[in-house]
């Protein structure tokens, strides 16, 4: 069986709070302020770092930007090379897309296939003015061509290392580590 | 995870996999509330939908279910198939699977027919409704219903009046509902009940006043004219007095109680008109329920490796 070793903590709960503040300042000076802006979290964990996007948003500059919550399970391209179909869960996008600027968040980019199912997902429940995306981790070996707007860190990796994002609200802590299989 | 090839029956399910196609149906109601109904998640798979009786709300929510998971899906009846010209069940099953049919929905006569059928194709098997035996997605989406209203089926009181003997619904949502750990009771002329269903746990009641006495869940079934003939009651007339749902006996059951039925409704018999477009009925929503939780079946028993032999 395959075993992980962690290999080197790349972020601590300081270091993505600052990650998380630079994007959220980066957020608004490109869409020069919030007018009709959204965001939208990928399950799982782009689901809190979405809000607290919005939580320092509305510190920077005092509006509340309407947060929602996508699962792609239905869109991916690998549901017929799986042996057992994955859970789904639910979205929750309560207010409409049409014409709104969408900035899609989530932990990890990586092939950037999560990145393409999100945006056919996001595009069967209407027609955004633009949509952005925001990942807390860059880690490359992209499979599609799709690059992100707004990058928490840039981490080199090799295909046999995982990188995984650990948060207060789904993990019990904030950290970002690498871990090997071995 | 979902493990089967086919759903053939509630009796065969675990409580967790209960639950888990009730949770899956929950994202899938979501899809049908929007304006475009469709996900591309079966693309390319293909549903078939096998009636050998009569049926709209089954075969409609299979087959919408179908399309809004973007599979292909045909529907062969059998007044208007090969089965009119005699081909057994098991030939026009070897013939579905030749088209590569990846679910094959029956709904047949004969209780049993879904378990021979599965065991002679690769595709997954659903059983729409086999005899007297089980009708499977049709509990589900009464417990769905149920869970939506109520959170929790667990603990609830839940009476099922009507003909019992010859009702799949009532025996797939027996099976369903207890599992989840509701108090079933089931109420009827002795003629139309099962013997042996206290053994069960089941409570058996003669009496719609006593069954309904803090009732959360009121599923009435249909009453089939044709059991008259057999003698099992005297007239319609006398059975809507004794078993027909009208405002009074209503009354008798929890101020919240949900009011179901399978349909097709016989109004005025069973369930009065008032009762059935009321405030406690939950008929039409039911309809809808049974789209998602039609999907959550198609997604979990067509993905995967269902119809295909080789996959791992």
């Amino acid at each position: 069986m395959e075993t992980l070793k962690e290999k080197a903590r790349i972020l601590d709960s300081d270091g993505i709070r600052r990650a998380l503040t630079r994007i959220a300042h980066e957020i608004i000076e490109r869409n020069k302020g919030t007018d009709n802006l959204v965001l939208i979290g990928i399950r799982r964990r782009g689901v809190p770092l979405a809000r607290r996007l919005a939580e320092k948003i509305k510190e920077i500059e005092g509006s509340l930007v309407p947060v929602g919550v996508l699962d792609i399970t239905l869109y991916r391209d690998d549901l017929s090379t799986l042996a057992h179909q994955p859970v789904v869960r639910q979205t929750e996008v309560n207010f409409p897309v049409k014409g709104k600027k969408v900035v899609l968040v989530d932990d990890v980019l990586y092939t950037g296939r999560t990145i393409r199912a999100a945006l056919d997902a996001i595009m069967d429940l209407g027609r955004p003015y633009n949509i952005q995306l925001a990942a807390l981790i860059d880690r490359g070996h992209r499979e599609l061509p799709i690059r992100a707007d707004y990058v928490g860190k840039n981490v080199p990796t090799s295909r046999r290392e995982l990188v995984e994002v650990r948060l207060e609200e789904t993990d019990g802590k904030d950290e970002v580590v690498i871990q090997e299989k071995t | 995870m979902f493990k089967r090839k086919d759903l053939l029956g509630l009796k065969d399910l675990t409580a967790a996999e209960i639950e888990l196609l009730l949770d899956t149906a929950v994202p899938m109601k979501e899809i049908i509330t929007r304006p475009i109904k469709k996900v591309p998640t079966l693309r390319g798979r293909t549903v078939v939908n096998l009636f050998y009786e009569n049926s709209t709300r089954t075969r409609g929510s299979f087959e919408l279910a179908a399309k809004y998971l973007s599979a292909d899906s045909i529907n062969i009846s059998s007044s208007s198939s090969s089965v009119a010209k005699g081909e057994s069940l098991y030939d026009t099953a070897r013939t579905l699977q030749a088209l590569r049919a990846d679910v094959i929905i029956l709904r047949h006569p004969m209780a049993g027919a879904p378990h021979l059928l599965a065991g002679a194709v690769p595709a997954a098997v659903i059983n729409a409704g086999d005899g007297a035996h089980e009708h499977p997605s049709q509990a589900l989406l009464d417990l769905f219903t149920v869970r939506e209203h109520r959170g929790e089926i667990s603990g609830l009181r839940v009476v099922i009046v009507g003909d019992i003997l010859h009702s799949r619904v009532a025996r797939s949502d027996i099976w369903g509902f207890t599992k989840l750990g509701a108090e079933v009771r089931v109420c009827g002329p002795p003629t139309l009940i099962p013997p042996g269903l206290e053994q069960a746990g089941i409570k058996v009641f003669h009496r719609m006043e006593e069954a309904l006495v803090d009732a959360d869940v009121i599923i009435m079934l249909r009453i089939q004219k044709e059991r008259q003939q057999q003698g099992l009651f005297p007239s319609l007339r006398e059975y809507a007095r004794m078993y027909g749902l009208n405002r009074e006996r209503l009354a008798l059951a929890r101020k919240d109680v949900l009011v179901m039925h399978p349909g097709p409704m016989n109004r005025g018999v069973e369930i009065t008109a008032d009762i059935a477009g009321g405030p406690r009925a939950v008929i039409e929503e039911q309809v809808t329920n049974g789209v998602a939780v039609r999907m959550a079946l198609l997604y979990l028993l067509a993905g995967g490796g269902a119809g295909h032999e080789n996959d791992h």
